[in-house]
């Protein structure tokens, strides 16, 4: 028995020591450096820090309020009908979701939006409506009709069905999608960087513009803290509120979709339509002006900028197998961890490994630039860019494979031991297998954030391996309208190498994942 | 030959197994009969390695199992459900013990294996395709095929209706005898557990209560619930 311990101890060393060294230890740090030498007291430092503190919290606010108001209509035709197209529908609502926040931003200045805060609203309602329709349909769609019908028999109309019944059952997808949704826009980096202008920055870009541009390091450090203060207390409100609104009813567990008739049919139509067009917009311009000079060609040819454009494809190609391949390792290390001990352990790492989510990205790549410099300087080191990214996916690849590894009885891995497979075979040629499938959607994941991280990259890369996002973020900032114009053809590049990834990923998975 | 003395086995600071003492001689076919609950799983688990033994021992062949892991017993285990591997499929599945050895022979052996059990020509199918009956036959030449040195059944026909148990406890018992096996059956079936067995161990609440036929059983009962279970 003793040797088997040990060998439990080896596989949970590497995923220690990875979220150990560089998430929990730079965290550490960054909270040392923010607490003691808090520099405040400088003349206007705190009414800038109050300012831009109280335009994070209050876009946020907006931002996720008007997300439900666009998302409303799709949602409830996705969640109560059923007809033609309707998976094509889902599908072409996330793919926002899922492209980089620096191509988001590019399109909206392709829109001509730029430096307004009405960009920046209409920006993360783009970006977020996929998850309100997700997460709440997921559960509007199997919620029994029957209770309605119930209700209308005991006299109610339907607004109070729809207020009195329906509401309060999908409160917990509600506050779900409105959590993620809030957390996202309040620790947003990309798109406000480049559609804020000067005027305005969130907690994340201030941190940027202090460290990176202002060398100001307490200061973006006391930033930091303060943004995970507010990280912190969103994510301690929705556990609250989870754990007192626990689902008991029982659902269906099919699905309860109907066709819609008459009138309906053209309610639905209008919806379905709108929505879409309203999110292809930008998309559509984006592709349209990229076209619209030899912005390609000159992407080939531009030699004025640091690093060419082209070779940044490179790089973030390269990158992006790097950290794919260290997010596999460790999550898979650590989903084999989670699932296979009980107790304290396993639940401290299920909880260790999530906390990159909740950490703004802009903070692990500041974390790297505070703490890395001793005892190995690795600031300056090509392996800190897949690191980052790594870390940024491993809580996905997690996630995709635990729920795998949890349904495999513990019956069929003895099974495997009785016949005279030692523990490692049995993780070889049992485990292994059957996680196959959650590994490779996994790993595409952990393709996809690599390909499109921004924030932490922004703070560790090195002026001559720049990656797509950091060159699309330098042509932006340089003036003429050759330059917009390759930000906008290396956008759409980006975007089509996401796409091709995530195309990928859902060939692969049987069912669908539902929410996120 | 299989020894267990005095065992005790604890789970979640429950006792589950209580100074069970059982012995089953080389090519002899114990069947352990008992209500639900009464510890029989855990007693084969116990056997295999699969829980840890707080007090007591287990021999075979005089030697202590003390420390041996499960994979280095040389023992079969059919489970409950079979736990079949649902990624491989049924020559796959049996031959996977077989691989384990490192056997040379291993396609014969499973073509064999499969031929024993009724199963001529399922070696491509998958496990998920399969009948319950069928299961419990791949289930079973998978336990049989590494020639294991202890065979152990855990309720082997539970899962099944009525008429197919009839007819699978007459080849399960053709099968084990056939190769002169040493075995132990668990099962809360009486019917079952004479058919199939030479010897009856009755267990109650996470101890033997009493050993011997059903003749000699119900000729000296050692208390009125064996009286009553039996009857």
């Amino acid at each position: 028995m003793r040797n088997v311990r040990w060998g439990w101890v080896a596989v949970a060393a590497v995923p220690t020591f990875f979220v150990g060294y560089f998430f929990i230890y730079p965290l550490v740090r960054i909270l040392g450096l923010g607490l003691s030498e808090l520099s405040v007291g400088a003349s206007g430092v705190e009414a800038r820090l109050l300012r831009v503190a109280w335009f994070t919290l209050w876009q946020a606010c907006l931002s996720t309020g008007l997300t439900f108001a666009v998302a409303a209509p799709l949602t409830w035709a996705v969640s109560t009908y059923e007809f033609k197209g309707r998976r094509l529908t889902m599908a072409l609502v996330t793919v926002p979701f899922v492209l980089p926040t620096v191509v988001v931003g590019t399109s909206f200045v392709a829109l001509g939006m730029n430096e307004s805060v009405g960009a920046i609203l209409a920006a993360h309602v783009f970006f977020n409506v996929a998850v309100v329709v997700r997460t709440v349909s997921t559960l509007w769609s199997r919620i029994d009709p029957r209770l309605m019908e119930a209700a209308r028999v005991l006299g109610a109309t339907s607004w109070q069905v729809f207020r009195r019944i329906m509401l309060p059952m999908l409160r917990p997808a509600i506050a779900a999608a409105a959590s993620i949704v809030f957390l996202f826009t309040f620790t947003s980096f990309g798109v406000v960087l480049i559609l804020g202008g000067f005027r305005y920055a969130t907690l994340e870009v201030e941190i940027y513009r202090q460290a990176v541009t202002l060398f100001d390091l307490p200061l973006a450090a006391t930033l930091a803290v303060i943004q995970l203060v507010g990280v912190t207390g969103a994510l301690y409100w929705y556990s609250r509120y989870q754990e007192r609104t626990a689902v008991s009813w029982t659902l269906e567990s099919g699905t309860n979709l109907r066709k819609p008739r008459g009138r309906v049919r053209w309610v639905v139509l209008a919806a379905v339509v709108s929505t879409l067009a309203v999110l292809a917009i930008p998309i559509a311009v984006l592709i349209g002006r990229s076209l619209s000079g030899s912005y390609y060609e000159a992407l080939l040819t531009d030699d004025r900028i640091v690093g060419s454009p082209i070779a940044a494809v490179g790089n973030s190609l390269v990158f992006a197998v790097l950290a794919m391949v260290l997010a596999t390792v460790v999550g898979v290390l650590a989903a084999t961890v989670i699932t296979r001990r009980s107790g304290g352990l396993s639940r401290w790492f299920d909880l260790t490994l999530m906390l990159p989510l909740g950490t703004s990205a802009v903070t692990i790549g500041f974390g790297f630039i505070v703490a890395l410099g001793a005892p190995v300087d690795l600031r300056a080191s090509f392996w800190l860019v897949p690191i980052a990214h790594a870390l940024v996916a491993v809580p996905f690849v997690v996630r995709s494979t635990v729920p795998t590894l949890r349904a495999i009885p513990a019956e069929t891995r003895e099974a495997a031991a009785v016949l005279g497979a030692r523990p490692f075979t049995v993780w070889r040629r049992i485990d292994l297998p059957i996680m196959s499938r959650a590994v490779f959607i996994g790993a595409g994941f952990a393709f996809v954030i690599s390909l499109g991280e921004f924030g932490a990259t922004s703070f560790i890369v090195r002026p001559n391996t720049a990656t797509i996002p950091v060159m699309i973020f330098r042509l932006l900032g340089r003036p003429g309208a050759t330059s917009f114009g390759m930000a906008m053809a290396l956008s759409v590049i980006l975007a089509l190498l996401t796409a091709g990834v995530v195309l990928a990923i859902d060939r692969a998975r049987f069912g669908d994942l539902g929410s996120f | 030959m299989l020894r267990v003395s005095s065992l005790d086995v604890v789970l979640n600071s429950q006792p589950i197994l209580e100074s069970v003492d059982l012995e089953v001689a080389d090519s002899e076919i114990v069947a352990i009969l008992g209500p639900s609950g009464s510890g029989k799983s855990t007693l084969l688990r116990a056997i295999a390695g699969l829980v840890e033994v707080a007090t007591g021992d287990i021999e075979w062949d005089d030697r202590s199992l003390q420390g041996v892991p499960p994979h280095r017993r040389h023992f079969g285990l059919m489970f409950q459900g079979y736990a079949l591997f649902p990624h491989m499929t049924v020559a796959e599945n049996v031959a996977f013990g077989l691989r384990m050895q490192s056997a040379t022979d291993i396609d014969e052996r499973v073509a064999e294996a499969l031929v024993a059990v009724g199963l001529e020509g399922f070696g491509p199918r998958d496990v998920e395709s399969l009948s319950g009956g069928e299961r419990q036959r791949v289930a079973l030449a998978r336990t049989l095929a590494p020639e294991p040195r202890l065979v152990m059944l855990d309720e082997p026909l539970g899962a099944l209706d009525r008429n197919l148990r009839q007819r699978l406890v007459e080849d399960t018992r053709h099968t084990l005898e056939g190769r002169d096996v040493t075995a132990i059956v668990v099962t809360h079936d009486r019917d079952e557990a004479v058919a199939m067995s030479d010897r009856l161990a009755l267990m109650r609440a996470g101890t033997i209560v009493q050993t011997g036929t059903l003749e000699s059983l119900l000729a000296d009962p050692a208390d009125d619930w064996v009286t009553g279970f039996l009857g």
